[in-house]
């Protein structure tokens, strides 16, 4: 049954035009899929925007823009401010990324560049993926029943008043849980990095660390910031796990120890039992300010990375 | 063959999911308090088994099932909060306010060794305004004589999300102190002068048994589920009240307006606990609204008739206090003139 070459050519070029070959789409079909995908997307957050700006309304036309600086939130008598929310919100998502990019960076590179195959690796990574997997109830649980005592011990030591909950537990929680999101974005985009820039930089003499230093981290710097602000994203919209550890106080915080409150905490808490038409339409416009503010960021980091460049 | 197999598979999902379809007419919904939601839950499994009609109650908060009534959604709703003015005008057709049982709020606190105290009411009222810092200070001291007030913090924990409890705390202490009710007032979500929050009763329990040198206010069962202790309540009338189900009982032996639109706290009953209240069903007053059927309001009615008559008897087993005589009788009354369209249904 030996086919020549020739047979073997021909053979496979008759097959390629039989029905279960041909392709079943065309390139510009395939095309056009592509972008409805796109606009879609694009479409879905406009409509996002608007719904929460009009659904808002009735607040934002009674408070104007001091609504963002107000620190009154009273249901009873109807006066609605978001600061110490906004203040909350971030604070809380600002130190969670330090705390965590302390970790997944470092984790980045080893899993990367140093111990990129082995049972070790594969072990540590999906370790790190299952932490995302893990439901952000549960991260609220253990923060609140093992995280909020140790927190309590502490500031007993520092002789602050006991809470246990409030701005440091929470982005504790928080860090943890953003981890993931960070390191693997991270980890990818170091392992991509042309192993002849390195093997160049590694026969003038360098040092692996300095390898790290000056060749991986700036060629995926761009790549590790996109990662860093995509744990951010997820910091600032985290709801459930930080609900239970922030302490629910309405007040702007003092210290790193005091409770506090954010967006999305006081949503989840208020929504379901708010009566009355302004007090909802102002917990609407805090979805308002949140989408706002998470889109501003965005903003920024994309504009770091192109700063920074695509490292090419 | 492939595709045969997973549309098969398909079609036996959704008629998997579609379920029995002959139990919709039988079947009520309401929504609404926490509260009273282990006492629904026993009192709607035992109809369902004895009358065979379902009754699916979804514990939102009192505010939620306002504002499912509201919007029509649901046959009745519980709220542990009379419907204020906005409420009632929001929701266009008169609602009937049907109470089902009582429960008394208690202050809970985290000392060594778990002292009993005794509170009155300005110090409930300077506690959770913030102004009494110390748990030694004299306001507190002079009223326990007997015990060893510790020089800890006082750190206040109160309810973060809406909650009829919180309602009815607050309502006590608007009666109380005139400073609260210029300041905080009294609702179901406040702006807290001071403190923690914690999610729903269960939340506040956590927290305060968490933290030392704190204290919160939960619904009676949380405490004695959670074997915490509380204080006892000097009344209106002098007397410092334990709570207890008969002292929540006695807090409603006062006289009762017709349409049972009451608080109960601060008192006038000698024995009374001074911080109880009840829970009530709302439903409408009119049946005959939307597309509802005779049917289900004849059911509604049924079921309503049952909670505050043979339904009583699960109260006591589960902590809560049963309606006194007079709170039924005024009840019947009120399921009595509950109509479809034009006819009232009960006669």
């Amino acid at each position: 049954m030996n086919h020549s070459r020739a047979e073997l050519l021909v053979l496979r070029s008759k097959t390629k035009t039989m029905r279960w070959h041909r392709p079943a789409l065309s390139e510009s079909s395939f095309r056009k899929i592509l972008s409805i995908a796109g606009v879609f997307v694009l479409l879905l957050l406009v409509a996002i925007f608007f719904s929460l700006g009009i659904a808002s309304f009735p607040s934002i036309r009674n408070f104007g823009i001091r609504f963002l600086f107000s620190s009154t939130w009273d249901p009873v008598k109807s006066e609605f401010g978001a600061f110490p929310f906004l203040v909350g919100t971030l604070a809380t998502s600002f130190l969670a990324l330090v705390i965590s990019v302390v970790f997944s960076i470092p984790i980045s590179i080893f899993l990367g560049e140093y111990s990129a195959q082995g049972s070790v690796a594969t072990f540590i990574k999906s370790m790190i993926e299952l932490l995302a997997g893990v439901p952000s109830v549960i991260y609220g649980f253990c923060g609140l029943f093992l995280l909020a005592p140790l927190v309590r011990a502490l500031e007993v030591k520092l002789g602050m008043a006991p809470y246990g909950v409030g701005i440091f537990t929470a982005s504790l929680v928080l860090s943890i849980m953003i981890i993931p999101y960070s390191a693997s974005i991270g980890r990818e985009v170091i392992s991509l990095v042309p192993s002849d820039l390195k093997e160049a930089a590694l026969s003038l003499g360098a040092t692996r660390f300095e390898v790290i230093r000056k060749v991986i981290l700036p060629y995926a710097g761009s790549g590790i910031v996109a990662g860093v602000l995509l744990s951010l994203g997820r910091a600032l919209g985290e709801t459930m796990a930080v609900t239970m550890v922030i302490g629910n106080s309405n007040f702007i915080p003092k210290n790193i120890f005091s409770p506090a409150n954010t967006l999305a905490s006081v949503i989840a808490n208020e929504f379901t039992e708010a009566t009355g038409s302004l007090y909802l339409a102002s917990l609407i416009e805090l979805g308002l300010v949140l989408f706002i503010v998470t889109t501003i960021i965005n903003l920024i980091g994309k504009l770091i990375i192109r700063r920074m460049g695509v490292g090419e | 063959m492939k595709h045969v197999l997973s549309f098969l598979m398909t079609l036996v999902i959704l008629i998997a999911a579609t379920g029995d379809g002959t139990a919709k007419e039988q079947e009520l919904i309401g929504a609404g308090a926490t509260f009273p939601y282990p006492f629904y839950s026993k009192m709607f499994d035992v109809y369902s088994k004895e009358y065979g009609v379902k009754v699916n109650y979804q514990a939102i908060g009192s505010g939620g099932g306002i504002r499912q009534l509201t919007n029509k959604t649901v046959d009745f709703g519980g709220s542990d909060a009379i419907m204020s003015e906005a409420d009632v005008k929001e929701a266009s057709a008169p609602i009937l306010h049907i109470p089902t049982c009582a429960g008394a709020v208690v202050l809970t606190y985290n000392l060594p060794g778990n002292p009993q105290l005794k509170f009155t009411a300005d110090v409930i009222g300077n506690l959770f305004l913030g102004k009494i810092g110390k748990w030694n200070d004299r306001r507190l001291s002079d009223i326990n004589p007997g015990v060893k007030l510790p020089e800890m913090n006082v750190t206040v924990v109160h309810r973060s999300d809406g909650s009829g409890t919180t309602s009815i705390f607050s309502d006590y202490v608007s009666k109380v102190s005139r400073e609260w009710k210029e300041k905080v007032g009294t609702g179901t979500s406040l702006n807290w002068p001071t403190g923690l929050g914690g999610k729903g009763n269960p939340g506040v329990a956590g927290l305060v048994k968490q933290t030392p040198g704190s204290i919160g206010y939960v619904e009676l069962i949380y405490a004695l589920q959670n074997k915490m202790p509380y204080g006892m309540v000097k009344n209106k009338k002098g007397n410092f009240v334990t709570a207890t189900l008969a002292a929540t009982s006695k807090a409603a032996d006062i006289n009762l307006p017709d349409d049972l639109k009451v608080s109960l706290t601060d008192t006038d009953a000698p024995e009374g606990y001074p911080i109880s209240g009840f829970t009530w069903i709302l439903v409408y007053k009119d049946q005959g609204y939307g597309d509802r059927s005779e049917e289900k309001a004849k059911e509604l009615v049924k079921l309503l008739w049952w909670m505050t008559h043979e339904g009583q008897k699960y109260t006591e087993p589960l902590e809560y206090a049963p309606l006194s005589k007079k709170a039924v009788e005024k009840a019947e009354k009120l399921i009595k003139s509950i109509s479809y369209k034009s006819s009232v249904i009960m006669k």
